[in-house]
C-alpha cells in the first residue's frame, strides 16, 4: 500500500496547476466559484484554451489527437480543474460520442467528426431519453424507417441537455419494431439543422434552461450517419454509458463545494460566533468531509485498478450513488449556510452578469444549485437503478 | 381528546380549499420564475377574494376585529395555503404586520388592522438584517430621537412583501447592545417615505422580497408602535404565531407533494408496469406517509400550545419546526427523486411545492437552529 502519488504523478499535477494558473481566465473561475452560468461563449472559450494546450481529450488515444492519459492522470487533471474552479467540459461530443466513433465508427466518420469535436465546430447533444423511456431506455419509440439512401425519423426525445446550443445530436432510434426491445435499436447521428427538427426548451425548477425536448417530423437522415450496424445500437449505447459513468464520483466538485461552504460559513455569524464554529453546522460539515475523504480513496482504488487495465464493475455504480449523495449533502449545507439569503432568486446574478449576490458570496446560487443538483441522483441511470445493478450482481437475478 | 376540527374551522377549511382549487391558475401565475412583470408577487384579485371569504379575519381575534385567531385557526388556513402552493403574503400582512399593530398599536394605529382584514392594506415586517441570521434580538438599525422626530438608519434584509406593502413595520434599536432584547422598538413606516429605498427581487419559491435601506429616514414620534425599546416580547409573540402558521403551511405542502407522488407511482409505467410496483419505491412511499403523520402531530402540538407559557411555546414550536424541517426535506427530495426528471421541471406543480417546503426552512430559524433552541429549552 502506498497512499502517495508517484514522483511522475506529482510532476504532472504541478504541470496542470501551472497551466491553470496561467491560462484559466479569472472571470471564468469567478463565475464558476459563485455558481453563475458561463453561457455558450464561456464554454467555447474554455474548450478552445484546452484545445490549444492539447489537453481537450484526456481519454482519447493519441492517434485521434487525444492525450491518452491513464486514469490517475485524468483524475489529477479533473481534481485540479475543480480546485481552480475551471469550467466543466461539456461531455457529449468529447467523452461520450467520441469513444463510440473510435471503436465502432467507420473510417469516414472518424475522419469527419473527431477533428470537428476537437475544434469545437460541432456541439453534440445526447438523444437517448423519451417521455415514455427513462430508466427503461430500451422501450424507446422514436422510429427510423429506411427509404433508399435515407432514414426517415419520427418521434420525440426529451431531457436533451444543452440541445439549444447543439448542431448535432446522437440518437437511439427504433429500426426494427418487431424485434425484442433491445434488439431493434440503432445509433444515428443527426444534423440538428435538418428540416423537421424542432427544439423546445424545458425550464427547470431553478429557472435554468438546461434541457430541451427535441421533436422529429419526417426527418431525412443519410444512411452514412448510421454508426456500426443497423439494430446493434444498444451495444454502442451501453459502451457509451461506461464512458458516461467516468468521473461519476465527482470528488473534485465535492471538494470545491465543501471549500465554498466553509468559506461562506466563516463569513456568517450565528449566535455571536462564526457559523463554522457552530456545533450543529460543524458536525454536519465534518460528516460530509469524512465521507468525502473515504470516497476519494474509494475512487482512487477503482481508478488505479482501471489504470492497470481492469474494467470497473459494480464499483462505478457504488461511486455514482455515494458520490451523488455526498454532493447533494454539500449543496444542502451551502443552502443552509446562506441563511435567509438563500431565498432570493436574482436571475441577473445567476446568468453571469456582474450583479453581486444579495447576501454573502455564493449565496445567490446556493439554493438554485441545491435544487438543480437533485438531477444528479436521477440522470445517468438513477440511484435506484444503480442499486438494482449492485444488488443484481451481488445477489443474483432476483433483484 | 378530540382531534376533529370544530364546525366553524371545518367550514373555513372547505371553502378555502374549494376557492384555492378553483383559482389554481391565478395562484400559479405568481410563482413563475423569470416573470418580471409581476412586481406585486401575488394576484391582487385573489387577495381581495380571500378577504371576502373571511380568511384574513380568521387570523385575528374578536378583540382585534377578526372572528377567530387561535392556533388551530392559523393552522387551518395555512395548511390549505400550503396545499395549494399559494404564495399570497398572509403571513406577512396579517400575522406579522397586522399582528404587531394589533398587539402594540394605539387606537389610531389599530384602524389599520381593520383595513388589513378588509383586504385593502398590505404590510411587511422589516426586521431581519444582513448580520442577524435567525437571531430575533439582533438589531443594528438605529432609531435616534431628534426633537419631535425619530431618525432611522440601517439596512433590512429579505423583507418579504416589502414592495406591495403600504406600510413597513420596521424594527430599530433605541438603546442597548446589538443583540440585546431590550431597546428594540417598532415603527410604522409608509413605504413611500423619503429616506427609504427598496431593492426588490423575486424569491426562488415564489413571491417577492426586497433589501430595504433606511438612510436617515425621518418619522414623527407617533409612528412608534408601543413604548420605546420594549417591542421584543411582541415580536417574539408574532413570530411564534408566524412559525406555527409556517409549519402548517409546510405540512400542507408536504401533503400535496406526497399525494402527487402517490398518484405518479400508480400511473408512471417503466419496464411494463407502474413504478409503484417496485418495492424499492413502495417502502420509500411508506416512509413518507409515516413522516407525514409525525409532521401533522408536531403541528398540532405547536398550535395547541400557542397560548401556553413562553417556555412551553418555545419548546413546542422548536420541536415542530425541527421535525418539519427534517421531514419536509425528506418529503421534498424523495418526491422529486421518485418522480424522476419530470419533477425537476418548473412547469410541473411538484417543483413549486418542493421549493415551498425546502425554502420555508430559511425563515425564523432553520432545522439546526430550531434544534439548538429546543436543547436550550429542554435543558433549562
Ligand atoms: C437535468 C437532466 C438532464 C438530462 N440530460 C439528458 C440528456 O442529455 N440526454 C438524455 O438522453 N437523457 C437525459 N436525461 C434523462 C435521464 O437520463 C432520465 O431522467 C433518467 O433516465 C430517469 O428517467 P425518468 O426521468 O423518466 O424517470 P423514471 O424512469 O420514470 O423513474 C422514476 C422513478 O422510478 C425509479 N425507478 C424506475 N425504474 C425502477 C426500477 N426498476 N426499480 C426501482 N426504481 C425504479 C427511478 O429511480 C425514479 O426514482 C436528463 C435528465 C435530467 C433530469
Ligand atoms: C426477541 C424476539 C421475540 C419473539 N417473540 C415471539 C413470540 O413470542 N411468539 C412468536 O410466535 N414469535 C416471536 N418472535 C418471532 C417474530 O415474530 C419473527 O422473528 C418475525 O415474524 C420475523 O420472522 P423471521 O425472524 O423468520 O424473519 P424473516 O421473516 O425470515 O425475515 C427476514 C428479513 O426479511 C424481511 N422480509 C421478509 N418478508 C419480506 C417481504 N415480503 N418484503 C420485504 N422484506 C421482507 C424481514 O423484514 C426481515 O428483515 C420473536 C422474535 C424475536 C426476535
Amino acid at each position: 500500500m502506498d497512499l502517495n502519488y508517484s514522483v511522475e504523478e506529482q510532476a504532472f499535477r504541478a504541470e496542470v496547476q501551472e497551466f491553470l494558473a496561467q491560462k484559466l481566465p479569472k472571470e471564468m473561475s469567478d463565475a464558476m466559484r459563485l455558481g453563475h452560468d458561463l453561457g455558450k461563449e464561456g464554454h467555447e472559450k474554455w474548450h478552445a484554451i484546452l484545445n490549444e494546450q492539447g489537453w481537450l481529450a484526456p481519454n482519447w488515444p493519441q492517434e485521434f489527437g487525444g492525450c491518452e492519459w491513464n486514469a490517475v492522470q485524468r483524475h489529477i487533471f479533473e481534481e485540479e480543474c475543480c480546485r481552480a474552479n475551471a469550467p466543466r467540459i461539456v461531455p457529449f461530443g468529447l467523452a461520450m460520442l467520441a469513444p463510440v466513433l473510435q471503436k465502432f465508427g467507420s473510417k469516414a466518420q472518424q475522419d469527419h467528426y473527431l477533428p470537428r469535436i476537437l475544434s469545437g465546430e460541432d456541439w453534440w447533444c445526447q438523444g437517448y431519453s423519451e417521455p415514455g423511456a427513462g430508466s427503461d431506455l430500451a422501450s424507446l419509440k422514436t422510429r427510423a424507417v429506411r427509404e433508399g439512401d435515407h432514414y426517415v425519423v419520427n418521434g420525440q426525445k426529451t431531457w436533451t441537455t444543452l440541445g439549444q446550443y447543439a448542431n448535432w445530436i446522437f440518437c437511439l432510434v427504433r429500426t426494427d419494431p418487431d424485434a425484442k426491445q433491445q434488439a431493434g435499436i440503432s445509433f444515428l447521428l443527426i444534423d440538428m439543422n435538418t428540416p423537421g427538427i424542432e427544439v423546445r426548451p424545458i425550464i427547470l425548477l431553478d429557472g435554468t434552461h438546461e434541457v430541451n425536448e427535441v421533436w422529429f417530423t419526417d426527418v431525412k437522415v443519410p444512411v452514412e450517419n448510421l454508426v456500426g450496424e443497423e439494430n446493434k445500437g444498444w451495444t454502442y449505447a451501453k459502451y457509451l454509458l461506461t464512458h458516461e459513468r467516468t468521473n461519476i464520483a465527482g470528488v473534485g466538485f465535492s471538494s470545491a463545494g465543501l471549500e465554498a461552504v466553509k468559506r461562506m460559513a466563516r463569513s456568517q455569524m450565528h449566535r455571536g460566533r462564526p457559523l463554522i464554529e457552530n456545533p450543529h453546522f460543524a458536525a454536519r460539515a465534518a460528516r460530509a468531509e469524512i465521507d468525502l475523504m473515504a470516497m476519494s480513496t474509494t475512487n482512487l482504488r477503482i481508478i488505479s485498478r482501471a489504470a492497470s487495465g481492469q474494467a470497473p464493475g459494480v464499483e462505478s455504480s457504488m461511486l455514482k450513488v455515494k458520490g451523488t449523495e455526498i454532493r447533494q449533502e454539500i449543496n444542502d449545507l451551502a443552502r443552509r449556510a446562506a441563511g435567509a439569503y438563500a431565498m432570493p432568486f436574482v436571475s441577473e446574478a445567476l446568468e453571469g452578469g456582474n450583479e453581486p449576490d444579495m447576501g454573502p458570496e455564493g449565496s445567490a446560487a446556493a439554493a438554485p444549485q441545491y435544487f438543480n443538483n437533485r438531477k444528479l441522483s436521477i440522470f445517468g441511470g438513477s440511484n435506484e437503478v444503480q442499486k438494482n445493478i449492485i444488488a443484481k450482481v451481488k445477489l443474483g437475478g432476483g433483484a | 381528546m378530540n382531534f376533529d376540527l370544530t364546525d366553524e374551522r371545518q367550514m373555513l377549511q372547505d371553502s378555502l380549499r374549494r376557492f384555492l382549487r378553483d383559482n389554481q391558475d391565478g395562484l400559479r401565475a405568481s410563482t413563475r420564475l423569470g416573470d418580471t412583470e409581476n412586481t406585486l408577487g401575488f394576484d391582487a384579485g385573489i387577495w381581495g377574494k380571500l378577504a371576502e371569504l373571511g380568511v384574513i379575519g380568521a387570523l385575528f381575534s374578536e378583540e382585534d376585529g377578526g372572528f377567530a385567531g387561535a392556533g388551530f385557526d392559523l393552522t387551518t388556513v395555512f395548511e390549505e395555503l400550503g396545499r395549494a402552493g399559494a404564495v399570497e403574503p398572509l403571513l406577512d400582512t396579517a400575522i406579522l404586520g397586522g399582528g404587531l399593530i394589533a398587539a402594540l398599536g394605539n387606537e389610531t394605529q389599530k384602524e389599520l388592522v381593520e383595513q388589513v382584514i378588509g383586504g385593502e392594506l398590505h404590510l411587511a415586517l422589516a426586521h431581519g438584517e444582513p448580520n442577524s441570521r435567525y437571531d430575533l434580538a439582533q438589531v443594528e438599525t438605529t432609531a435616534q430621537v431628534d426633537g419631535d422626530d425619530i431618525v432611522l438608519t440601517g439596512r433590512k434584509a429579505v423583507v418579504i412583501n416589502a414592495e406591495a406593502a403600504d406600510y413597513l413595520v420596521v424594527s430599530a434599536r433605541e438603546s442597548g447592545a446589538a443583540s440585546d432584547e431590550d431597546g428594540i422598538s417598532l415603527f410604522l413606516v409608509p413605504r413611500d417615505s423619503a429616506g427609504l429605498s427598496l431593492r426588490g427581487y423575486a424569491l426562488l419559491a415564489g413571491g417577492r422580497a426586497a433589501e430595504v435601506d433606511l438612510d436617515g429616514l425621518r418619522l414623527s414620534a407617533d409612528a412608534r408602535l408601543g413604548a420605546a425599546g420594549s417591542a421584543y416580547a411582541a415580536l417574539k409573540r408574532a413570530t411564534n404565531r408566524a412559525e406555527v402558521a409556517l409549519a402548517a403551511e409546510t405540512l400542507g405542502a408536504m401533503e400535496a407533494a406526497t399525494e402527487l407522488t402517490r398518484e405518479y407511482l400508480l400511473t408512471r409505467q417503466q419496464f411494463g408496469r407502474p413504478i409503484g410496483t417496485f418495492q424499492a419505491l413502495q417502502h420509500r412511499m411508506a416512509t413518507l406517509l409515516i413522516e407525514l403523520e409525525q409532521a401533522r402531530s408536531a403541528v398540532i402540538n405547536a398550535a395547541g400550545h400557542l397560548d401556553g407559557s413562553a417556555a412551553e411555546q418555545a419548546l413546542q414550536i422548536s420541536a415542530a419546526r425541527n421535525l418539519i424541517g427534517r421531514a419536509g426535506r425528506l418529503v421534498a427530495e424523495e418526491s422529486i427523486q421518485l418522480h424522476g426528471g419530470i419533477a425537476m421541471t418548473e412547469e410541473y406543480e411538484l417543483a413549486h411545492i418542493a421549493k415551498r417546503i425546502v425554502m420555508a426552512d430559511h425563515r425564523f430559524g432553520d432545522t439546526d437552529t430550531q434544534l439548538e433552541r429546543f436543547i436550550d429549552q429542554s435543558a433549562a
